[in-house]
């Protein structure tokens, strides 16, 4: 496994960073030189100040240092894309599950309507919608998102279970007896693992996107708690001046991204490579 | 006959295809298979064999007719048999390659037949995977094996392993060797014959292969455009064959010597292609292709006679033997 997987550098080097990600933003108070400013902190004689010795990454128009900043901005991003994940893809993938066993029935007709509906509004402006009904705040948004995340699992494994529902290896489970259930999950649901793998680790990096989007127009995390979003939109006051306000979330954003979307990619070839 | 272990009557299976049109894949069929019994179901493909497979499993729902199985009414789809009656009555399918899931290793593919018809006492059937796998005739290394890592006739021989754990009276046996390499066929026919010996199974073989059931059946039955055109005892059947349609299937048996093709009947050259099964010829449906034609055959659809002792044939040409001899 490991051997084919390391065959491409690419998902090598995808991997490296989504573990160093998540190793900063696990360890981030032990790690970043100053745990305090990453929330109510002011130092003013220090504000504004260019990347230095002391501080890696410059500071902010209030003093606090961008690179403790930064990382546990990562911290929020990842905890936020696998409580976004964790509820939306069981959720997404049953639902799939269902109607794709279940076709031409009522259930079908009604889950899949639902989905179309879903997936017919671009997700950022849904998203946007309904954050911005509900009072600003990381919980909201990372409600908006997981309401509408869920559809697209629903579409890729209604697809998936719906051709494997036609096999003859669940003809046979059916014509012994098996309980729908037992071959939603034992017969059908291992068979379709491959492409959801490969779409959570790809949408780690896009819900962070989302999030940071959400957080840039002022719908995500509030101040002062760090959001890479928040800070890119900060910082943008002070361009071109002050650019390593700008300049360093947004490359933390685009790092973290690519390191998803490389190791995705990687597990995708690794999954085709097996099925051959 | 009496002691028919599945009679079905008057089988009817339309599957709709445009407004106002059918496809009849079985239209008016009767068949019974005694226990301990191998019925050999021939046809070409399109002639509603594989129809029969799955409406007797509870695959599809008959749109008319009766299924009897030991005495119980089973004109109903699987879902509504009760757990006993679904491992009663088994099927194989063609297919190998998609008859087992790629994700689960043998063991686990034996063993949720095995465990959910545990509960049903039947002596001699096999009670754990290690003793299924011997009755197959594979070793026991198989077990933690993955299906992919098998070839055709492995495969073939799990998916009728796993069709033994619910301990079957009846297997359907839907063309279970012509996805498989002639070399691999033999074995696999040979094993099937040997448990059918062991647990007094009866077997439906669905084949397109008539050569094959001269040696595997007890009784053949020809279909044509979904209905029957012959069926008789095997010997009989290869001997005495009258219909017109059967004559030019074993006519058309490649053979390998001269006295081989001196036992087959007259040579019939065969013409034609089986028609839609949607636009169904009237009369007679064999007609177009008949060498034997007569002006009643476009008009009138013939009834299956008895001719003589269990051997049935509908041709218009074919008269009983009583009224011959008259």
């Amino acid at each position: 496994m490991w051997y084919k997987f390391s065959r491409s550098k690419l998902s090598v080097i995808g991997l490296f960073i989504v573990v160093s990600v998540i190793l900063l933003a696990i360890f981030a108070p032990f790690i970043v030189p100053y745990p305090l400013h990453a929330g109510a902190y002011t130092d003013f004689a220090n504000a504004n100040q260019a990347p230095s010795a002391e501080f890696l990454m410059g500071s902010d128009n209030i003093g606090r240092d961008i690179l403790s900043r930064i990382v546990f901005g990562l911290r929020s991003a990842i905890t936020m894309s696998l409580f976004v994940l964790a509820i939306s893809v069981p959720f997404g993938v049953f639902m799939g599950l269902i109607a794709g066993y279940f076709q031409r029935s009522l259930i079908d007709s009604v889950i899949t309507r639902i989905t179309d509906i879903f997936l017919s509004v671009p997700p950022l402006v849904l998203a946007l919608v309904i954050a911005s009904l509900l009072e600003p705040s990381l919980r909201n948004a990372m409600l908006a998102i997981t309401i509408m995340w869920w559809p697209w699992y629903t579409r890729l494994v209604y697809g998936q279970a719906s051709s494997i529902s036609r096999l003859d290896f669940v003809r046979a489970s059916e014509l012994s007896g098996v309980k729908w259930w037992n071959l939603l999950f034992k017969e059908i649901l291992p068979n379709c693992v491959s492409p959801i793998l490969t779409k959570v680790t790809l949408d780690m990096g896009l819900v962070i996107i989302i999030a940071s989007s959400l957080a840039f127009v002022g719908l995500g995390e509030q101040p002062p708690a760090p959001a890479l979003g928040n800070m890119v939109a900060d910082g943008a006051k002070y361009m071109p001046e002050q650019w390593w306000m700008t300049i360093f979330p947004a490359l933390a954003i685009m790092i973290v991204v690519l390191g998803f979307n490389l190791l995705g990619d990687g597990i995708r070839d690794l999954y085709s490579m097996e099925d051959k | 006959m009496k002691n028919g272990l599945l009679t079905i009557k008057r089988l009817k299976k339309y599957f709709p295809y445009k407004k106002g049109l059918f496809v009849k894949a079985v239209d008016g069929v009767d068949l019974q298979i005694a226990e301990g019994k191998i019925l050999g179901l021939v046809g070409e493909s399109g002639s509603g064999k594989s129809t029969i497979a799955y409406t007797t499993v509870g695959m599809y729902s008959a749109t008319e007719g009766e299924m009897v199985f030991k005495g119980q009414d089973i004109n109903k789809l699987a879902v509504d048999r009760s757990l006993d009656m679904k491992g009663e009555i088994q099927i194989v399918f063609q297919d190998p390659g998609s008859s087992l899931n790629p994700r689960r290793n043998i063991k686990q593919i034996l063993e949720v037949p095995l465990k959910l018809h545990s509960r049903r006492e039947k002596s001699g059937f096999p009670s754990t995977t290690k003793e299924i796998l011997e009755e197959v005739g594979l070793a026991q290394g198989y077990l933690t094996k993955s299906p992919r890592s098998l070839g055709g006739g492995e495969r073939q021989l799990i998916a009728i392993a796993r069709s033994l754990a619910t301990k079957p009276s009846l297997i359907i046996l839907d063309e279970p060797t012509s996805a498989l390499d002639v070399s691999i066929q033999a074995k696999v026919i040979n094993r099937l014959l040997k448990l059918q010996e062991t647990f007094n199974l009866s077997y439906l073989f669905i084949t397109h292969d008539l050569s094959l059931m001269r040696n595997v059946a007890d009784r053949v039955a020809i279909m044509y455009l979904g209905k029957l055109c012959e069926e008789a005892d095997t010997a009989e059947f290869f001997q005495r064959p009258l219909h017109p349609y059967t004559r030019m299937l074993l006519s058309s048996i490649p053979v390998a010597t001269e006295e081989e093709e001196k036992l087959k009947p007259t040579k019939i050259k065969s013409t034609g292609e089986i028609p839609s099964s949607v636009y169904v010829p009237s009369g007679c449906s064999f007609h177009l292709r008949c060498p034997e034609k007569m002006d009643i055959c476009p008009v009138v659809d013939p009834e299956m006679k008895l001719i003589s002792t269990g051997h049935y044939v509908r041709c218009h040409a074919v008269k009983p033997e009583d009224e011959v001899n008259q």
